[in-house]
């Protein structure tokens, strides 16, 4: 049994938090899917239906100056960490003032100097990355450092991934790797993904500690991804979870996922977590109907008010663009234009 | 006197005394010194600094990307330039995106040993400088002397970009310098190897050395060759280029790398397009052969150009 386990579950307090949390990460998607129907987010809109409450269990025990490098369905696990609607609609919508500032968008955000990565598309390369990070606060004579990072089922089997936790384990880094398995990479299902009894196999194989969680279950992320977070800090060394779910939605709202087969959909994988979360708070009598639904309500309204006000922000001018890539100026290189 | 090896090797040392945020990461680095013995008794001096690396070229690089974000100078050694292939994501598409994306930049050095020696085959001799160069965000430095060895890996390492450093491994040990440099010229700046008045050789690197050899052989025909020492190929010093074409009215490029797309492809387009009324004659260049890097030293030495090949290409291009 690894320490996780043993640890006790969230309080109400806890539980409220990360649940008012999932509920604004699902209101927010809820509208990035419905401006993306409306033609005004160009390119992908990547959503992490099904997955809020494991995603935010990671983001809500990180503390202020540890490392998190979230992946394509961390909505929920990003706004624990501090993201918020403002910056999360202008990434996706073009804003000139978003973090990115039109120069890449959608889930490719974050403010690396925070501590809060910005992903790329190539899946694996964060692990490393964070492990790395991790090594400088090592080296600088930083204690009580945690870096989290969250990937896929297909995630594990690229190179970068298997890389990336062998160097987390030989330096024995308190780094925390989420490994959603949502049954699915884009439309391959796990049968075609990996031979493994289980993904934890692959933690074992490198010597790193591995946690399981029922994805759907709010109380459960929260202690076991705590549990993982908090063995990491205490000097533990590296731990994986993977969280058992099901994407509730396709891969990007491109895509209707008609391969997901119906089966999952009706198994207890296929349950919703925020519904289940809401059922629990409301059997628990931690919060009414009402108190519940006046919650949506203010996210709601933030949502589209915020929605409206991006939409009137400026996009990037490609005639002031600098077209550089690299801060030193002196460096630039110079291209006679035809 | 101080070989080229033992130049970057000092460089470290004085980068490692002088700056606690500079580490060094790659296979065998430690107390072996690595493959080439770069870092010979580097990790007795800096045993916290310099540190092994399991063969893992994509962690390796992005373990220096996330080192970089949290403020350290890392400083990674590919065991050889043609292993950077398995890095190559977190390269080109990591550190190379980083600053555009985030204006968070990303000072990392990766240390390219590159270049052929006789016997080092098709994955032990390959030149990465167009590969890279090619990609926004990299600046891509290619010494070709022991002073520029040191003094570009300590300038490589004070820069906020990402730098692929391509040190060649046949200069390692064969080239020697009375004494380090004091000063240097900086990156992005082309060095003049040689002054002369009937034609310009554009080059970098080892065969900045065999041009030099092929100069010299011309000189006994009555032909005084320049020879352009480009040391950093991106940025490329075009405006020195240029300058010696104005003088020399004839323009040959030589690159121990594939002629595809190359560097030599790069100075030729660029001079076509920007001093294409200077030229006397069709630009002309020298590459090595497009098959693999072969084995046997004979095959080796008439895969890339030598002394030889570019006093006759010279030649031709002399009489065009």
């Amino acid at each position: 049994m690894s320490s996780a386990s043993r640890n006790s579950g969230p309080t109400r307090t806890e539980y409220l938090k990360a649940f008012r949390v999932m509920l604004a990460a699902r209101i927010l998607e809820e509208k990035l899917a419905s401006l993306y129907r409306a033609g005004f987010i160009k390119g992908g809109v990547f959503l992490g239906r099904g997955q809020e409450a494991l995603s935010v269990s990671v983001g809500i025990h990180l503390h202020k100056g540890d490392i998190f490098a979230p992946l394509i369905r961390d909505q929920a696990g990003r706004m624990a960490f501090g993201d918020t609607i403002l910056d999360t609609l202008r990434t996706y919508l073009g804003s000139q003032l978003g973090s990115m500032r039109g120069r890449d968008g959608n889930i490719h955000r974050g403010r690396p100097a925070e501590g809060y990565y910005a992903m790329i598309s190539h899946l694996g390369a964060m692990v490393s990355t964070v492990a790395g990070a991790l090594l400088a606060r090592r080296m600088r004579g930083e204690t009580g450092v945690v870096g989290a990072t969250c990937i896929g089922d297909g995630g594990t089997s690229t190179g970068a991934f298997h890389e990336g936790l062998n160097v987390a384990a030989v330096e024995k880094l308190p780094l925390v790797v989420v490994v959603a398995n949502n049954q699915y990479a884009y439309s391959t299902p796990n049968s075609r993904q990996f031979a493994c009894k289980d993904l934890l196999d692959k933690a074992a194989g490198y010597g790193v500690t591995g946690h399981h969680v029922d994805g759907t279950d709010l109380g459960e992320c929260l202690r076991v991804v705590g549990g993982a977070i908090r063995a990491a800090r205490e000097g533990g060394g590296p731990q994986m979870v993977v969280g058992e779910l099901l994407r509730l939605v396709g891969h990007g709202e491109h895509d209707p996922g008609l391969y997901v087969d119906p089966k999952l959909r009706t198994s207890p994988l296929g349950r919703d977590c925020v519904r289940v979360a809401e059922d629990f708070v409301l059997e628990q009598k931690w919060a009414t109907a009402e108190e519940i639904a006046a919650w949506k309500t203010e996210v709601k309204n933030e949502v589209d008010d915020t929605a409206l006000r991006v939409r009137r922000e400026p996009t990037p001018d490609p005639a002031e663009e600098e077209w550089r890539a690299i801060s030193e100026l002196h460096l630039q290189d110079h291209f006679a234009d035809a | 006197m101080i070989t080229y090896l033992e130049a970057l090797n000092a460089a470290m040392d004085k980068l490692l005394a002088d700056d606690p945020r500079v580490f060094i990461y790659g296979q065998d680095v430690g107390a072996f010194g690595g493959a080439f013995k770069a870092t010979l008794g580097l990790k007795e001096k800096y045993p916290d600094r310099v540190l092994d690396a399991p063969i893992s070229e994509d962690a390796i690089v992005g373990v220096a990307i996330g080192a970089a974000i949290e403020g350290m100078r890392p400083i990674v050694e590919m065991q050889f330039a043609d292993f950077s292939t398995c890095g190559f994501n977190q390269i080109v598409n990591h550190a190379g995106t980083l600053f555009y994306r985030t204006e968070v930049p990303c000072p990392i050095v990766v240390r390219l040993p590159s270049g052929g020696t006789p016997g080092g085959g098709p994955f032990h001799s390959q030149s990465m400088e167009a590969l890279y160069a090619t990609y926004p965000g990299l600046i891509v430095m290619t010494p070709g002397t022991v002073e520029d060895a040191y003094s570009m890996l300590i300038e490589a390492v004070a820069l906020d970009d990402p730098v692929l450093f391509c040190e060649h491994k046949f200069l390692y040990n064969h080239l020697k310098a009375e004494k380090l440099p004091t000063e240097c010229l900086p990156a992005g700046k082309a060095r003049i190897a040689r002054r002369g008045r009937d034609a310009t050789i554009v080059t970098y690197s080892a065969m900045v050395h065999e041009s030099l050899a092929a100069a010299e052989e011309l000189v006994g025909e009555g032909y005084e060759i320049e020879i352009i020492d480009l040391r950093t190929v991106k940025p490329l010093d075009t405006d020195t280029v240029l300058a010696s074409v104005a003088r020399t009215g004839r323009l040959l490029c030589v690159s121990e790398s594939w002629p595809w797309g190359g560097v030599a492809a790069e100075v030729i387009a660029r001079v076509s397009a920007e001093g294409f009324a200077l030229l006397d004659a069709p630009p002309q260049r020298l590459n090595a052969k497009d098959t693999p890097v072969p084995y046997h030293p004979d095959l080796w030495a008439a895969h890339r150009p030598t002394a030889n090949t570019i006093a006759n290409a010279t030649r031709r291009l002399l009489q065009a």
